[in-house]
């Protein structure tokens, strides 16, 4: 029986839930609801009290988290959408993420943020904001690309005892498929060569590596051989595995769906240059989501994340160098 | 109701003078440029301070202090040595040279560390509660917070408050309406005619007193306490005065007018405490004395020891934010 991306959280959850009595959900409408994207269907039911509805108070949500986490549970709470994050902000970065550093005291806390875009959803539940927390010191930044990564990283997140930002791609949520929540059994902070290949390397991560391997696909019809690496988690983030690659391809693009001031790719593409400069040959290059917020209308949108089309045409200029 | 009793008093009035003595000698060593940073007092502030901090019991309640609270924390059972190590920047303290002055604590011990960020304890502090309840581990313990004026104006005020009032949960919230929020009025800050008038909206039990008695303190705060430790819901309590000193000591605080500082609230409550349990009977002036003289060598005691002792390390120091040792490898 097939299982999706989103059946892979709801099912990590209820496994966390099962196995350690310290986890609890805490969320807008997860309780007998089950959650906007029905995340946590059914699992109030079984475990009335500890999953738990919120008020439409972000800040209250992570702070109460906090707090809990200090008291030793393993609070997993879910954005309903990553935008509304941003009005957590402050407790999330200043709260949770220094407490350890400050006091010593761990905070064992998982955000989930509903990320990136879907055709209609404009600029307020579309965004994909990773960037942001893993600047701040403090943060595990997770960013599953694979059924089987969505299942694991979630509850390899939830035993780790620092503050999990696990960015979990709404796209991917019904679209993506497997057969089974088996995995490789690659751990938090390796990231995963998806398609191997000798001409160029393109390192993606969440629903970008899709769109990544299908211009790979597209490219190989021409004799190209791409290699696409799946970052897995932003941060901590495998520059080993990116310099390996990049050693035998010469050439690098980072491609990811976030705006393009600063953030994942940029940080990537500093990392090879400044490490392995004498790797390259060619510029690398970035390919990101436009400068502009998250436009509503499907033809809009589709034109303002990278799509396998401009990824293939970055990467043909990439090769052409 | 409980009348308040000579041995709670007595507390915490002992808790304000030894705050009120350490945090003159913190004010004095700032003054003598041997603190880095910030130095914030709880000048004029103890009676409220004191009377949440004497109602709490270490080990079992949570309290989360504000930057006047030096005597809630005295008060609640924080080590004075965990202040002066704290501002003096000894290794040896609980933030071990990481954070400094009034932003520390001890959470897992019910003393939780402040953040500079207004209003965001209220939600910690109700998350820590929850988790009890959830543990089945709530044994009667109830928690507590204080802020000032200005955090009511905070969205995480609003939030933290509004979801320990939807959850119920045991938590006293005092409010310290000292009438400027650094140099911000009242009158800039919050539209009602009194702060109190909000308890009603949040549905919390509200209760007002004056922020210089410190009779009316101990009983009314006190009672606030019991009330939410008898399992009546959130308690709000707002307690009006003024802070007699600046809001950090690098500010004169010259922003307060002279007619407010000559006004009813900007009278010493270690002044009118002192009067008060003279006139009850309930202590003695040769008392006051010994608690002065004792007071005085446990904070010369703690800063000396302090002052020994090394600051952090830059080269040992393992300038890691994360908790696991496993990760420390990670190349972030």
């Amino acid at each position: 029986m097939a299982v999706t991306y989103i059946n892979a959280i709801r099912d990590a959850q209820y496994k966390a839930l099962e196995q350690d009595e310290s986890v609890f959900l805490y969320g807008q409408d997860i309780g007998k609801f089950g959650g906007a994207f029905k995340a946590t269907k059914g699992l109030q039911e079984k475990w009335p009290d500890r999953v738990m509805d919120a008020p439409i108070s972000e800040d209250a949500m992570i702070g109460m988290a906090i707090g809990a986490a200090i008291e030793g549970m393993r609070p997993v709470v879910e954005m309903q959408f990553a935008d509304f994050a941003s009005v957590a902000f402050s407790q999330i970065v200043n709260n949770a993420a220094t407490h350890f550093y400050r006091t010593g005291v761990p905070v064992p806390l998982t955000i989930r943020m509903p990320s990136g875009g879907a055709p209609g959803t404009g600029p307020f539940h579309s965004q994909s904001i990773e960037t942001l927390y893993a600047h701040y010191p403090g943060c595990i930044v997770l960013t599953p690309a694979t059924v089987a990564d969505a299942y694991h990283m979630l509850l390899e997140g939830i035993a780790m005892d620092d503050p999990v930002i696990y960015c979990e791609h709404k796209f991917l949520y019904g679209w993506l498929k497997s057969d089974s929540y088996e995995g490789d059994g690659l751990p938090i902070g390796k990231a995963r060569i998806t398609r191997s290949g000798k001409h160029a390397t393109v390192v993606a991560y969440s629903a970008m590596v899709h769109e990544a391997v299908r211009a790979a696909e597209m490219l190989a019809t021409e004799g190209w051989e791409i290699e696409v690496v799946d970052l897995r988690s932003v941060k901590p983030l495998d520059t080993d595995t990116i310099m390996a690659s990049v050693a035998r391809t010469g050439r690098l693009l980072a491609v990811g769906e976030a705006f393009p001031w600063g953030g994942v790719t940029a940080e990537v593409v500093s990392r090879v240059v400044t490490e392995g400069f004498h790797l390259l040959d060619a510029p690398p290059m970035r390919l990101n989501a436009k400068d502009t917020p998250i436009p509503y209308h499907p033809k809009l949108w589709a034109a303002h994340r990278p799509t396998p089309e401009s990824i293939k045409h970055a990467l043909k200029q990439l090769l052409a160098y | 109701m409980t009348i308040l009793t000579e041995q709670h008093a007595r507390k915490v009035y002992h808790a304000m003078l030894k705050s009120r003595l350490l945090e003159a000698k913190i004010s004095s060593l700032y003054k003598a440029g041997q603190i880095v940073g910030g130095v914030y007092l709880g000048k004029g502030q103890e009676a409220v301070s004191a009377s949440v901090g004497a109602k709490l019991e270490w080990g079992k309640d949570i309290f989360a202090p504000l930057i006047r609270d030096q005597a809630g924390r005295v008060a609640f059972g924080e080590d004075i040595l965990d202040c002066t190590r704290t501002y003096l920047g000894s290794a040896q303290g609980p933030m071990k040279g990481r954070d400094g002055n009034i932003h520390r604590g001890r959470p897992s011990d019910g003393l939780i560390a402040m953040i500079s960020h207004l209003g965001t304890s209220l939600s910690v502090l109700g998350g820590m509660l929850k988790a009890r309840q959830i543990q089945g581990k709530m044994n009667g313990c109830v928690g507590a917070t204080c802020v000032g004026d200005g955090s009511t104006s905070t969205g995480a005020f609003h939030e933290g408050l509004n979801y320990i009032a939807v959850e119920k949960l045991p938590v006293v919230v005092v409010v310290a309406d000292n009438q400027f929020a650094y140099s911000t009025p009242n009158t800039k800050q919050f539209a009602c005619k009194d702060l109190i008038d909000r308890a009603v909206g949040y549905g919390v039990e509200g209760h007002s007193v004056d922020g210089t008695d410190v009779l009316a303190c101990a009983e009314v705060i006190g009672n606030a306490v019991d009330a939410a430790r008898n399992g009546e819901g959130p308690q709000m309590v707002v307690a009006k005065l003024l802070r007699l000193s600046g809001h950090g000591e690098h500010d004169d605080g010259s922003y307060v007018p002279t007619d407010v500082r000559s006004s009813h609230y900007g009278r010493d409550c270690i002044d009118v405490g002192k009067t008060q349990l003279l006139e009850k009977g309930w202590v003695t002036e040769t008392e006051l004395d010994q608690w002065e003289a004792d007071a005085k060598e446990a904070v010369q005691a703690a800063v000396t020891l302090a002052q020994k002792e090394d600051g952090p390390d830059p080269y040992t120091e393992d300038w890691t934010a994360l908790s696991r040792g496993s990760f420390r490898n990670w190349n972030s």
